[in-house]
């Protein structure tokens, strides 16, 4: 722009590897902690540099988890990922039909339909807590992948975008291939989901960060371990004395729960900032 | 979780559309004009099939939202045991109890979470205004800088908490060592209540600067760059062009942002308290969302629970008015 001096242009530079380093130096510190024996992180202050037994730790977390909660983190991987991608499937499938009804079709109960979806934004699992943990209870699906899933795969948001971008279809498309003697759900299958492969990948990876985030309510309605998630996971293994903390394994399954949503953010940065901030063509 | 509170930007010509995080919602005013004004899309011919379309979707609302909030209302005039199911009614009671019972503690849960979600909206907005305005300069390697200033937005809250629990832990903690030996502070966020909720405001408003960064950043490259070439021509210095010119321009997504960090600070830092603090030193960090959860889960006080539940969803209710009456107006534009 206007200013020009070497010193103002260094200066965002240094801002910017400033809040890098905020944002990164956290995870140096649980990285390094992940490649140390337990009794050398508790004779604090632990070593800075990356230590020998990093493998080492792995392995262990990922085969046998920590002493005081002896579940291995490769089954709780597998929890969060069904959770997951549970959720963010199951979400894109019903936000899709349920956006396809409202936008192709003029039934009385339209406009119903509408505003119950979106007053369920309103309602976050945080304000009913006791009551939704009922309805599981009642339904049979505690310690359950369907009561994981389910409850949480209603979403306002993927209905509304998805009913944003079919609004923004010509309408010429659904009537050719309506004279072209194509049934709605094959219009539906053959043209709508495959023109609309953006806003899904934009779901998708919002839904996936959402879905393998969830602590709350996985919080609530597992009590068996061979369903803890990874974040539960972690959270059982630091319930107990300071001393029985085996902080390597712990570090290490942190840095695995981290993981996965990272490199999907890393991999679709550019989906992902449309599907949250998209600019309306 | 899946709270939001709608985005409803302007429909100005460059029209950003905000919503996302796991919460966002993507409902602008013109969402619901667009009914009425714009051309309809082409509609099939079908009696059934629409409500087998809607069938999936008003199911699980009506399930696992419907009927629970309505549950909630209804258990908040009873007082349950939690054990036999019977139910005696109550009244209000469960709601004068926390507002006038001082050993409920709510009105102080109430206040250390409203303090909780301002630092954390203050501390987040800020820095991710100003990384974004940074990172919008023409410089070099600024899209690598974007990717290393986005990826935090996929760490869990949870996680945030672990990570600096870690490094503050008063035994193991790096950084609470060097604290305690280094600058001689007395550490323990076990014992001390200012400690404690320094340590989850940072944990909370670290994980959330790159929301803010996210959408600072596309909203200041909307910023009509001509714009801000003429005033730099009529004399106006970047920190003036800042303040009259971007900052106004950038109030959609500010207000946005507010709303969205308020619901963040409120609602979605459960996983932080219940790890980091587990609402002590004492009750003192018991935010609002905890002390339902501890209510209701630990302490089966299933009444009060209840009335706090249905209290919350009143204050969601609200801020989603605000940010419809608030955008519908128009932010100073």
């Amino acid at each position: 722009m206007v200013e020009h001096s070497k010193f103002k242009k260094l200066l965002p530079h240094l801002f910017l590897w400033l809040g890098i380093i905020i944002m990164l130096f956290p995870i140096y510190f649980i990285f390094v902690a992940s490649s140390h024996t337990s009794a050398e992180i508790l004779a604090a202050p632990m070593p800075m540099k990356i230590g020998p037994h990093l493998i080492e730790n792995y392995r262990r977390a990922l085969t046998e988890g920590t002493s005081n909660m002896g579940t291995p983190v490769l089954s709780m991987i597998k929890n969060s990922l069904i959770m997951a991608l549970g959720i963010s499937i199951g979400k894109i499938l019903v936000s899709l039909l349920a956006a396809f009804a409202i936008v192709f079709f003029d039934f009385p109960l339209k406009k119903f339909c509408f505003w119950s979806i979106f007053i369920t934004l309103m309602l976050p699992v945080e304000v009913r807590i006791m009551p939704t943990y009922k309805v599981i209870a009642d339904l049979h699906m505690l310690n359950s992948y369907a009561g994981l899933i389910l409850p949480m795969i209603v979403s306002a948001t993927a209905v509304f975008l998805f009913r944003q971008y079919f609004m923004s279809i010509p309408r010429e498309i659904p009537e050719a291939s309506q004279i072209d003697g194509a049934t709605p759900m094959q219009f539906f299958r053959n043209i709508l989901i495959p023109m609309s492969r953006t806003p899904i990948a934009a779901m998708f990876v919002i839904q996936f960060i959402y879905g393998w985030n969830q602590y709350l309510w996985p919080l609530l309605i597992t009590t068996k371990p061979e369903f803890y998630t990874l974040l539960i996971g972690i959270n059982r293994m630091l319930s107990g004395a300071d001393v029985q903390i085996e902080w390597n394994i712990v570090m290490a399954t942190t840095l695995l729960a981290m993981l996965p949503p990272v490199v999907i953010i890393l991999l679709m940065q550019k989906q992902f900032v449309a599907g949250m901030t998209e600019t309306e063509k | 979780m899946a709270l939001a509170i709608c985005q409803i930007n302007n429909d100005l010509s460059r029209g950003r559309r905000g919503g996302g995080h796991f919460t966002g919602c993507m409902v602008r005013p013109s969402d619901f004009h667009t009914e009425m004004d714009m051309a309809k899309q082409y509609e099939f011919k079908a009696k059934a099939l629409p409500y087998l379309l809607v069938l999936p979707q008003m199911v699980i609302v009506f399930l696992f939202f419907f009927w629970p909030a309505a549950q909630a209302v209804w258990q908040s005039f009873f007082l349950q045991d939690p054990f036999g199911g019977k139910m005696i009614f109550v009244g209000l009671e469960n709601y004068t109890k926390l507002f006038t019972d001082p050993t409920s503690g709510y009105w102080q849960s109430f206040a250390v979470s409203v303090a909780f979600a301002l630092c954390i909206t203050v501390i987040s907005m800020v820095s991710g205004l100003f990384l974004a305005v940074q990172a919008n300069k023409k410089i070099r390697f600024a899209s690598f800088y974007k990717t290393m200033l986005i990826w935090p937005y996929a760490v869990s809250t949870l996680v945030a908490g672990v990570i600096w629990l870690f490094m503050f832990n008063p035994n193991v903690g790096v950084l609470a060592w060097m604290l305690k030996h280094v600058f001689h502070v007395d550490w323990n966020y076990l014992l001390n209540f200012n400690q404690a909720f320094l340590l989850i405001t940072l944990a909370a408003s670290w994980k959330q600067i790159s929301y803010n960064f996210v959408f600072f950043l596309s909203g200041l490259q909307a910023v009509p760059e001509t714009l801000i070439e003429a005033a730099a021509i009529d004399g106006a210095g970047p920190a003036r062009r800042f303040q009259k010119i971007i900052f106004p321009l950038l109030s959609p997504t500010t207000f946005y942002l507010l709303v969205m960090n308020l619901v963040y600070g409120f609602f979605e830092t459960f996983p932080i308290v219940h790890q980091m603090t587990a609402g002590g030193p004492g009750k003192s960090t018991a935010i609002l969302v905890y002390k339902v959860w501890r209510d209701g889960v630990v302490n089966l006080d299933l009444g009060s629970s209840a009335a706090q539940s249905v209290v919350l969803m009143l204050m969601v209710i609200a801020l989603t008015i605000v940010q419809f009456r608030f955008i519908e107006r128009k932010v100073t534009y």
